[in-house]
């Protein structure tokens, strides 16, 4: 392998990763990273070249693909919020799939970690709804765990009646606000 | 108050004389800011009458001394303020007691307030208790014109004093957290709210703010990492560290009687539980062990006891258990939510949050008896804190889907609101100690 073709080649891989960081909003998924690493190789007129950027593209590619995966509106791993009853943190069975989607994604991809905040409405103590919110956390955390995921993978947090996804003071905004959230490691 | 006639006084006056130096050591940033105005909306049955005639060299002043007292005698809902005339009397005029007496006072207090060296001012101020017949008392300040306010809530306390036998507490702080928009700024604040200083913003939630006993730190917890984390922050340098940053969340802290640990709850193995730690992080030690909810932890004043809600028995229910380790024992038995529990200074009281029908209300039980009676009557009463003589409970409410912070004596006579002027909610006051660093 020669010296200057690699230099190339992580340069253009530094490009296309750059590419899809910039590009990794909520709107836009980071797609364009997998469409950018493999046209890099070829435009390379050194055929040579093209094996050390494709194995490292080809990491690369995977955690990115990993990373769009999980933002994809039409991939399970996209949904993020468990709601809860009033007073309440049992995981309704309509969260069945949700949980198993990130149970296995973790599984398969024990470097990953998850971030669960969980969150209450506004009524009562900040203090209590803290601790309210840190069983609404901890239901999904082991949840996720009986399922075979590691605990050192996952934090389980309360934010409490702090951050609430709604102001109102009716119904429907106290429930939009009886959730928890999960959130991957740079998500945060 | 001090042995024997100062010399100062010249005549049979007992002056004490205190020396407020150059402006408050608070170290905090200076913005404009909205005060809290404060609205008395009821008033104590048997208010002591009181003439505080003008300050002869009130002039002198940018803001009027007296002005500061009276509105701190007023707002306690103690003293009933009758109206001396329009003229000034000096500290030392003769002054006929029983013309004061036709007036309706039951005291009088007359000051005079004179230039003295180094760009201050020297204010005497003699108080007659004309009811009692006892001996005037006279006191001696002198203040930088920075410390006007503050002299005024120290004269007020010291006719409060004189008057009832207890402490006064307007020259304490209060610090409380204010939300504008998504900014957060937590504040210290004297107790009539006309000084807010911040000491702390955050684009992210502050919540529990708790003073250590000596009045020189603020113990709180900041969601400035995305999860619940408890920092000490001196309010002399400003400097925050971390008390405890352990997997999962860290919340409620609440400081010792000697200011050496804090109880705190922690989630790191599984449930919200209670342990103690000391102030620099070391000495975790756990303090209940339920695999239910235990958390808003708070010593009795004799450091012998921590009370703290719990879910253990269905509902969440206030308990107490030897600090020393040992069995809890529940403390409320009426209705489903009962919650942050507040011991009063003098260990005999507890405030908590009771909810009833629907609405969170400021409670008070007295320990002894289990006497309980609801002092508050609006629906989103919340993090009640005593005043340090234990006369009066700061609490959070809400009027019009605003947070606001309200007073309310703790035999629920007296009640005031503290409305900021401007936009935002105010939320989480915690009333400081007599102690000022």
């Amino acid at each position: 392998m020669h010296p200057t073709t690699v230099k190339i080649s992580i340069a253009a891989l530094t490009l296309a990763l750059l590419a899809g960081c910039s590009s990794t909003g909520p709107e836009q998924p980071a797609a364009p990273v997998e469409n950018k690493t493999p046209s890099a190789p070829a435009g390379n007129a050194s055929g040579a070249a093209v094996a050390p950027t494709n194995v490292a593209g080809r990491q690369m590619t995977a955690e990115e693909a990993l990373l769009a995966q999980l933002k994809d509106p039409s991939n399970p791993l996209s949904k993020r919020l468990v709601y809860f009853d009033y007073d309440s943190y049992v995981i309704k069975d309509s969260y069945a799939s949700l949980i198993s989607a990130h149970a296995k994604f973790l599984t398969a991809n024990p470097k990953f970690k998850l971030l669960i905040q969980g969150n209450t409405d506004e009524r009562g103590s900040r203090e209590y709804n803290l601790a309210l919110g840190q069983r609404r956390a901890e239901a999904v955390k082991r949840a996720l765990m009986v399922l075979g995921v590691q605990e050192a993978q996952i934090e389980a947090v309360s934010l409490g009646e702090e951050k609430p996804r709604m102001t109102g003071t009716d119904e429907a905004s106290y429930a939009e606000n009886r959730r928890s959230e999960l959130l991957y490691s740079g998500e945060y | 108050m001090t042995g024997g006639p100062n010399p100062l006084s010249g005549k049979d006056v007992m002056f004490k004389v205190f020396r407020l130096l150059a402006a408050a050591t608070l170290l905090v940033t200076q913005f404009a800011h909205a005060q809290l105005t404060i609205e008395i909306t009821g008033a104590g049955a048997n208010r002591i009458p009181v003439a505080i005639a003008n300050f002869a060299g009130d002039g002198l002043l940018p803001q009027t001394l007296n002005g500061v007292v009276r509105a701190d005698l007023e707002r306690s809902g103690l003293f009933k303020l009758v109206d001396p005339g329009p003229t000034a009397v000096q500290e030392n005029a003769a002054v006929d007691l029983n013309q004061w007496k036709e007036r309706g006072a039951d005291a009088l207090a007359l000051a005079s307030i004179l230039p003295a060296p180094g760009n201050r001012y020297e204010v005497r101020m003699r108080l007659y208790d004309i009811a009692r017949q006892n001996k005037p008392d006279g006191m001696i300040f002198v203040f930088a014109p920075t410390t006007m306010r503050e002299t005024g809530h120290r004269i007020a306390d010291f006719i409060h004093e004189k008057l009832t036998g207890e402490k006064g507490i307007y020259s304490t702080r209060i610090a409380y957290v204010v939300k504008t928009g998504s900014r957060f700024e937590l504040k210290v604040d004297d107790a009539d709210g006309q000084n807010p200083r911040t000491a702390l913003r955050s684009t992210e939630p502050i919540i529990s703010p708790a003073w250590s006993p000596d009045g020189s730190r603020l113990a709180y917890v900041s969601f400035q990492a995305k999860k619940p984390i408890i920092y000490v922050h001196s309010l002399a340098t400003g400097a925050q560290t971390v008390v405890a940053n352990f997997k999962g969340s860290n919340s409620a802290p609440a400081w010792s009687p000697d200011g050496k640990k804090l109880a705190v709850v922690l989630t790191k193995d599984g449930s919200s539980q209670i342990y103690t730690v000391n102030v620099d992080g070391s000495g975790l030690t756990r303090v209940t062990s339920s695999s239910t909810i235990d958390t808003e932890p708070q010593f009795s004043p004799d450091g012998q006891y921590i009370y703290f809600t719990s879910d253990r028995g269905g509902s969440p229910q206030i308990y107490r258990a030897p600090t020393a380790g040992g069995n809890a024992e529940r403390v409320t038995f009426d209705g489903s939510y009962n919650v942050t529990p507040r011991l009063s200074p003098d260990g005999k009281t507890m405030a908590y949050v009771s909810r009833n029908g629907g609405r969170f209300q400021i409670t008070v039980m007295d320990l002894a008896s289990r006497q309980v009676q609801i002092l508050t009557d609006s629906a989103r009463d919340e993090s009640p804190s005593f005043a340090p003589n234990g006369r009066t409970i700061i609490y959070a409410s809400e009027i019009g889907g605003r947070g606001v912070l309200s007073a309310v004596s703790s035999d629920g006579r007296v009640k005031q609101k503290l409305s900021g002027q401007a936009g935002g909610d105010v939320r989480e006051p915690a009333w400081g100690p007599f102690n000022q660093p």
